[in-house]
């Protein structure tokens, strides 16, 4: 038999903990930030094609940072999740509080379990009929949730985000100020401006019948960021 | 095909996602419409909609093929129709069981997506679960892939759901879809019809099915003209609708005392819609006042000529 040292587990998990945090600081940045009419999501994303912010079901959507890999197989995990559940029940049936619940208990199983754990940080959020009913939960890679309000920022440079956005959120903003809002906190924090080609904008609009959830072109980026100056 | 290891449905493929629904559900054992295995009180999941006593469905038929046994009279009439601008498709309200009635107000036209529509005769709870599977399929379809799935590829996923009921339409619970939607790669609307065994075929200008679907294939074909405009179009629809109502007993005419209207809808380049309960109550109502300006009504005994007094 194998000579096997002893490692203290808090020193196995800081060494996992510390392995997930690079990983993930690696990373481009999210953010979410709650607007009058929903919630709008903001990714540095370059590819019009791999993205990082998606529809799960009709008033729910997801976010990940970290590795592709890893968030698309969650991504795809909470789909079927939600398919079938309101499949199975009904559409108001399916929640993101059932899927927080569900990537939690999913994230911190391959957190201890597995070889290495999941570099991702994700971002389940719901979208309310009104202002005060919005959901943002946001799970790390060992499956702890933290209940968000008002804006989410995950990734590289999430604190110098967060600090960033603290300021600059209002409650109840419009579309525009909330998309201007957080373009200059990704900007001011990467310290370069992003074309809108290279920012990847989705919107879950509480005003739209059944599905919620809505890409922004590039083009409507650019309207929206470059109308009026700033 | 092993299981996912983190507790989340649906088992973890080898290479890429597989974005079927239907697949997802038989993996997780509680297949609805499946069909391929027959009726089977599955665990409570999904509901079995196989429940429906065979033979005693609640039903908007297609006219039970020679051979399989059906018994009782379904009935319905469902059409598709191409106009200049996409397709028309439309359907009757009524709903039999046996000999009564069950329902005058069913829908019977439902949008498969944004752009594109399925219309069901049949027995209608196989039928509307069909509908709900093959909705949330193409969903989950362009939800994993991120990418719409073509017509083609929507119409062939109907036919192969059509196909795994074939064990209970064997039992009498025949589903035959009409299929139709605007293909966005072709820039036309296209209309698909099936038969009970998934047969699939594309149809160049208009198709009707059900009990009624003879009857208004009859006056689709004398009316239909290239480059109908969108009302003319639902104009062709209500009246084909009509004239069915009249030959089959199974098919509902339109009610004017209690206000029911045949279903109509709309696929076009912008998408599905339905078109109004006015609008179609306009179109029938312009039907009638022209069979009345040009064809005095008719008894059978002629003696209603008399009161009629035409021109």
């Amino acid at each position: 038999m194998s000579f096997q040292p002893y490692v203290p587990p808090e020193q196995l998990i800081k060494d996992r903990s510390d392995y997930a945090r690079k990983g993930i600081a690696r990373g481009k940045s999210v953010v979410a930030v709650e607007y009058a009419e929903g919630i709008l999501f903001l990714a540095e994303n370059p590819s019009t094609t791999l993205h990082k912010v998606s529809e799960i079901y009709d008033r729910v959507a997801f976010a990940g940072v970290g590795k592709y890999s890893e968030f698309e197989d969650l991504r795809i995990a909470g789909i079927r999740l939600a398919d079938l559940r309101g499949y199975s029940y009904g559409r108001e049936d399916v929640t993101a509080k059932t899927l927080a619940n569900a990537y939690s208990q999913a994230l911190s199983t391959i957190f201890t379990q597995q070889m290495k754990p999941y570099e991702v940080e994700i971002l389940v959020a719901q979208v309310g009929e009104d202002d005060g009913g919005n959901s943002l939960f946001h799970i790390l890679f060992d499956g702890s949730v933290a209940d968000e309000e008002g804006f989410v920022a995950m990734g590289g440079r999430s604190e110098d985000l967060s600090d960033r956005l603290k300021d600059s959120y209002r409650p109840g903003a419009s579309l525009t100020d909330a998309l201007r809002g957080a373009v200059d906190a990704v900007s001011a924090v990467e310290e370069r401006n992003f074309e809108p080609q290279g920012l990847e904008v989705a919107v879950l609009d509480r005003t739209r019948s059944r599905r919620k959830f809505r890409r922004l072109g590039a083009d409507e980026v650019g309207d929206i960021v470059g109308g009026g100056g700033n | 095909m092993t299981p996912r290891p983190d507790g989340f449905p649906g088992p973890a493929y080898p290479l890429g996602a597989n974005p079927s629904f239907t697949d997802l559900v038989r993996s997780v054992g509680s297949d609805p419409s499946d069909v391929s295995s027959g009726p089977q009180p599955g665990p409570a999941q999904g509901g079995v909609p196989g429940g429906v006593a065979a033979g005693v469905s609640h039903g908007l038929s297609a006219g039970v093929p020679h051979g399989l046994p059906g018994g009782v009279p379904h009935g319905t009439t469902v059409l598709a129709l191409k106009f200049a601008e996409g397709v028309v498709m439309a359907g009757d309200r009524r709903a039999t069981e046996g000999y009564s009635i069950a329902d005058e107000r069913i829908e019977k036209v439902f949008p498969a997506d944004d752009h594109s529509a399925v219309a069901i005769a049949g027995a209608a709870g196989q039928a509307t679960e069909i509908v709900k599977l093959f909705q949330t399929e193409i969903e989950h379809y362009e939800k994993v892939e991120g990418d719409r799935l073509s017509l083609e590829g929507k119409a062939n996923r109907l036919a192969q759901m059509v196909r795994g009921n074939l064990p209970m339409a064997m039992q009498g619970l025949v589903v035959v879809p009409l299929f139709a939607g605007w293909d966005m790669g072709r820039e036309e609307g296209r209309i698909f019809r099936y038969d009970v065994t998934g047969g699939r075929w594309e149809e160049a200008v208009f198709h009707a099915t059900g009990s009624g679907g003879i009857h208004a294939r009859g006056t689709l074909k004398k009316r239909w003209k290239p480059g109908l405009d969108r009302q003319a179009a639902i104009r062709t629809a209500v009246e084909a609708l009509y004239d069915a109502a009249q030959e089959d007993v199974a098919t509902g005419g339109p009610d004017l005392f209690r206000g029911v209207y045949p279903s109509v809808k709309v696929v076009d380049r912008d998408g599905f819609h339905t078109v109004s309960e006015d609008d179609v109550r306009g179109a029938f109502e312009g039907i009638v006042e022209d069979l009345l300006a040009n064809q005095p009504p008719v008894g059978a005994s002629g003696a209603r000529e008399a009161e009629e007094a035409g021109p």
